[in-house]
Parts: C-alpha cells; structure tokens; sequence
C-alpha cells in the first residue's frame, strides 16, 4: 500500500466530499430562497381552471415534447434526453454509488449490470459532444451561448470521462484515476448552484408557475 | 444615467419577481424557443430568439438578483444596462414578438418567455423606448374615449343602425341588465354588424343588456404598450361604468388582447376582485347554446377553417367553445394542422399590427401563416378576434388571396340564427 496517490483518494472520499456536498446543499437552498423571497403577487383574477392543480401537473407533462417539436430541433431534443438518462443511469444505478447513497441517508437499491451502465455512459457522453456541436454550429445556439454554457458542458462530461477510464483501468493508475474520477464529481457539485446545473432544481419551480398562470385560465400548459 | 433611464430600469425591477427569477435560473440556453417564434422561423435570424428578447432583463436579474452576480457587481464587474442597449432591443421587445406565446408552450424548463416580455415592455416604456405608434395610440385614449380618439358619436350612430336593422330597441346606459357589452373600435369603425348579431342572439336568448357611452371600449394599448399606469385608466374605466350599472357581468367582444386586459389583467392592475363576471362573447353563445338558447337555422357548406387567436385560446383559455358553435352552423368544418393551443399567430397582435415601423417584418412572419391555411385551402376563414380578422383580410389581400373570406364567428351565428317568429 505504498501508491502515492493514495492520500489523494482518501482526501477526496472524505473531507473532499463533505466540502463539496456541504457547498452544494448551502448553495442550492441560498439560490432557492434568493428565488422565493423576490415572492408573486396575489393573482385576484377569478380562476376559470386549476392554477396548483395544473401547476403540479406541469412538472411532469413538461418533460415530454409538445407534438411536432422534436423535429424542430432533433439534435437538442434526442441529445438532451440521451444526456439526462445515461447520466441518471450511470449515476444512480452504479453499485459503488448506491453504497455512497447508503453510507450517507441509508437508502439502497438494486444495482444495475455493467454493460448497461457502460452503454449509459457513452451514450451519455456523445450526447453531450451532440450537445457541443450544436453550440458550435447552429446559429441559434451558438448566439445563446456563454461561458456558463460551456462550462456545464465539461463539467458534466468529466465525471462519465473519469469514472468510465477508472473503473476499466484505460490507462493512468487505478488508484490516481479514481481519485481524479471523485475530484471531478467534487467540480460538479461545488459548481451546481452558481452555474446554470441549478436547472436542475429549478425546473421544478418554472414549470409550476407556467402551469399555474396557464392553469388559472383554463388554458393548457 | 439620464432620469428616463433610471425610472425605465426601476420600472424593470418592479417586474422581477419569483416566477421571473426561477425561469432566468433554469435557462439551459437549448435554443428550443426560437422554433416556436413565427418571427424567427421566418426570418432566419438567431436575434429573435424569443428568450434573447430578454437578455437585458436577465442580465439584470443576473447583476442584482443573485449571489455571484452582486459579488460581481462589488468587483465593478458586471455589465450595466445602458440607454444604447435598450435602443437595440426596441425591436426584438416590440416590433418582432407578438406576445402570441408559442415559446412558453414549448420551453423544456417551463419557462414562460411570453410573460416576461410583456414584463419587460414595462422597462421599456418607461424608459422611453416604447414604440411611437403605440404611445400615440395611449396618448388618443387617455385623452379620448378609444385609440382613434373620441368614438363616442360613431358608437350612437352604430347602435342606431343596428337597431334599425333588427327592429330591436337596444337602451344605452341602462342599469340593473344582465350584460355590459364592451366593443373594440376596430368592431365599432367597420359597420354595426356586431352590435346587431349581439342584439338578436341575446334577444333570442332572453339576456339582457346594455352598452355604457362612459365604459365602451375594449381594447387597451396600455397592455401592448407595457404601461400600468394606462392599461390600469383604461380598465377602470370599464370597471366604473360596469359597477355603477349594477350588470352582473361584462361581455369582451371578439378581441384577444382586450379580453386578456379586462378578464385576466383587469383585476390585478387595479388591485381587487370584480363584483361581476366577464366573459368573452364566444364563452357566452357557448353557455347559451349549451343551455338550449342559442337556437339556429341552416348549414354553411363552404370549407371553413377556424383562427384561433392566440389571447383567447393559448393565452386566454377559450378553446372548445368556438368549436362548438361553428360546429353548429357548418357542415364542412376543417382545422388546420397547429389548430387550437399550438395555432400560428396573425402575425398583428401584441401591438405589431399597430406599429408601422414593423409593417415589413410582419408581412414576412405572415407568411407560416398563410402557409397554414394553404394546406387546407379554405373557401372561408372564421375566428373570434376583431383584429385578427383585419390582418387576414389584409395580409391575404396583398397576396391576392382574397377569394378567402374572413368572418367573425358571432356574426356567423347571428346570420344562422333561428329567431323567425
């Protein structure tokens, strides 16, 4: 047990992760608060439908796209869905990540094969090169897109790069390339509230609004 | 920073707020809007992606709404928003966003572009970079009775043919009816043919009604134009004459942003519940017809199409009873493909129609419109909003399309009506 890089593991397993998560968690609910306080008006418009009701709905009938829209913009539709999956996949259904759950709130699941977490990832990582490339080459993304933009892009990235070169032992040593894997991972978390990754908190909140202004007047959301 | 500048962008902070905040927070910049938008579907240019309309309103939230941006902003950092950029954006908040709300149907995150435009037309106005048109058309009926100016004699003159025409007697300023019926000025300059069809059906349907001189018009530029302060005047007005007539309700004629001002933005402008209801003509034949009053004669066997407009189905709610009614009173009834909440624009709403400057631009966003209509190459056009039915008539008319009839629905039913005693 004389790897150099040991230390480095053991760093980024332990205190590592308790900064990154305690920045993350801290950041998350800074950035939520900071949203709700700005607060909304008393709507006094007599509702013809069911602004909550639908609002809850919203959250989750917006995930599908509305008919005729993928085709509008394939490359960000399929890339997006592609992206979101394979990284759930990956991130959730790996074993020694259902033990890190476990170890932290007590909560396990069945874990998923190898092959399938192996496809998640790649997958996952084209659609992000997918992703990429729409930024580079299609006029509308490319005028929308900002450092942020970028910056998620690779931060996303990193932690499917590293944990799949880790975990097959591609090259670099084991011990150092699980580290780096964990580190990026660590990147991901620390930048989650101050980059456009709260989305994925948000989304929740947006999509409810837009349901429930929709949903106030019978109109479909 | 020039006194107009800074009330302009106080006016803009008054707008952010939470539902604001978490959409500006949940942009992933996937570009999706700009499919939806007529006006960059048909130009091709990435500007007039609908959420880039924004990027001055989120580069405010952005500098003073959040944690790095305001520790940026402590470092000098931070782009400030300047007389020059609101300029720029003039265009991409007025003339190319017709605030027809495609882009909120279709955001991945949900966020609802069209709300915050609408938003941000406040900022704009304030700062004097509203468009000439529109506030000369606030300044006409601030000072008058309508955005063409004092309409009140053309009103009389109107009600007087109507009621010559249907023999019916039609009591302005009458107290205690069932309905205050408003009208948009476009209803009341082209003929009394509204006014007429309104009179038969509620006749038939024994609904009473009347129509206040002091509360008539319907439309409100102050929504368009984003300015409170007139599109508040301007609802009271209505909201007055309806109180002090003791009606149960108020009738929106057939127009999309009228409808939108007095039912949806109406109450919050003025900060308080209505003491009566209101409805949109098409909501009312429909509850008559569902109620056996509304009772008609005949068929139509032309190929009719339907317009929804975008303020009284996407954005309004109002989607199954035109659909209802026409099936009523046409036997060849097509819908075009998008028909209902995902149906193309105009091309004229959100004050484009009203805008000179931007007369070319909306011919051309006209044209996903016209191709729509192509498809299933209509003898008739019918829908439900006074301005709609002008730009048609007047966007196919410079195609040389104008085989294609253009009808209001409540006039359509009015010509149907069985009220032969």
């Amino acid at each position: 047990m004389n790897n150099p890089y040991f230390d480095l593991l053991m760093w980024a397993r332990g205190p590592g992760f308790d900064i990154a998560l305690t920045i993350m968690i801290g950041g998350i609910l800074l950035r939520v608060v900071e949203i709700v306080v700005l607060g909304r008006k008393k709507d006094f418009a007599k509702p013809k439908g069911s602004p909550v009701g639908q609002g809850l709905k919203t959250i989750f009938t917006r995930s599908v796209p509305r008919k005729g829209a993928m085709m509008e913009a394939p490359v960000t539709y399929i890339g997006g869905y592609v992206f979101h999956i394979g990284f759930a996949i990956a991130f959730l259904f790996l074993g020694a990540h259902i033990a890190l759950v476990d170890d932290l709130i007590g909560l396990s699941w069945p874990a998923a094969n190898k092959a399938l977490i192996e496809t998640a990832t790649a997958a996952s990582v084209l659609a992000l090169i997918a992703l990429a490339w729409t930024r580079v080459k299609d006029p509308v993304r490319r005028a929308l897109t900002r450092f942020d933009d970028w910056l998620v892009l690779v931060l996303s990235g990193l932690p499917l790069v590293t944990g799949y070169i880790a975990v097959n032992q591609i090259f670099g040593d084991p011990t150092l390339m699980m580290a780096v894997h964990i580190l990026s991972a660590e990147l991901l978390m620390i930048a989650f509230p101050f980059t456009k990754l709260m989305h994925a908190v948000t989304f929740a909140m947006a999509r409810y609004y837009n349901g429930s202004i929709q949903g106030r007047k019978g109109a479909e959301s | 920073m020039t006194a107009t500048l800074e009330r302009g962008l106080n006016a803009l902070r008054e707008q952010i707020d939470a539902p604001v905040a978490s959409f500006f927070t949940s942009c992933v910049s996937c570009g999706i809007c700009a499919e939806a938008c007529l006006f960059y579907k048909e130009t091709g240019d990435p500007k007039y992606t609908p959420i880039h309309k924004l990027d001055l309103m989120r580069r405010m939230w952005s500098n003073e709404y959040t944690l790095l941006g305001r520790a940026k902003a402590m470092l000098g950092l931070g782009k400030k928003i300047t007389d020059e950029d609101l300029t720029e954006w003039e265009e991409l908040v007025y003339d190319s966003c017709t605030m027809c709300g495609r882009c909120t149907m279709v955001c991945p995150v949900g966020n609802d572009i069209t709300m915050m435009i609408r938003k941000m037309r406040e900022g704009m106005s304030a700062s004097g970079h509203g468009p000439h048109d529109l506030v000369g058309a606030a300044e006409r009926h601030t000072d008058g009775t309508s955005p063409m100016g004092d309409l009140t004699k053309a009103l009389l003159a109107r009600v007087k043919q109507a009621s010559a025409e249907t023999g019916l007697e039609i009591e302005l300023d009458k107290p205690g009816v069932d309905y205050m019926l408003i009208l948009s000025s476009h209803e009341i300059a082209s003929g009394e043919e509204m006014i007429a069809a309104v009179a038969r059906i509620l006749h038939q349907a024994g609904v009473t009604w009347t129509i206040s001189t002091e509360g008539f018009e319907a439309t409100n530029v102050g929504i368009q134009l984003g300015n409170r302060d007139v599109a508040r005047n301007l609802v009271s007005r209505v909201v007055n004459a309806a109180e002090k007539l003791g009606v149960k309700g108020v009738i929106s004629p057939e127009c999309g942003h009228a409808f939108q001002a007095i039912r949806w933005e109406g109450p919050n402008l003025i900060g308080r519940e209505y003491p009566f209801e209101v409805v949109h003509i098409i909501e009312l034949l429909d509850k008559l017809r569902a109620e056996g009053k509304l009772k008609t004669k005949g068929m139509d066997h032309d190929r009719i199409t339907f317009h929804d407009p975008c303020q009284l189905n996407r954005r309004g709610g109002i989607n199954r009873e035109p659909r209802n009614l026409l099936n009523m009173v046409a036997d060849n009834f097509i819908e075009t493909e998008n028909a209902g909440t995902m149906n193309w624009c105009c091309s004229g709403g959100g004050g484009v129609g009203a805008n000179e400057r931007a007369n070319d631009l909306q011919a051309t966003a006209f044209n996903i419109k016209k191709r729509q209509f192509e498809a299933v190459a209509p003898e008739k056009i019918v829908t439900m909003c006074a301005f709609c039915h002008t730009t048609l008539e007047n966007q196919l008319e410079a195609r040389g399309m104008d085989d294609i009839e253009v009808l209001g629905l409540t006039e359509m039913i009015g010509e149907y009506l069985d009220d032969e005693d």
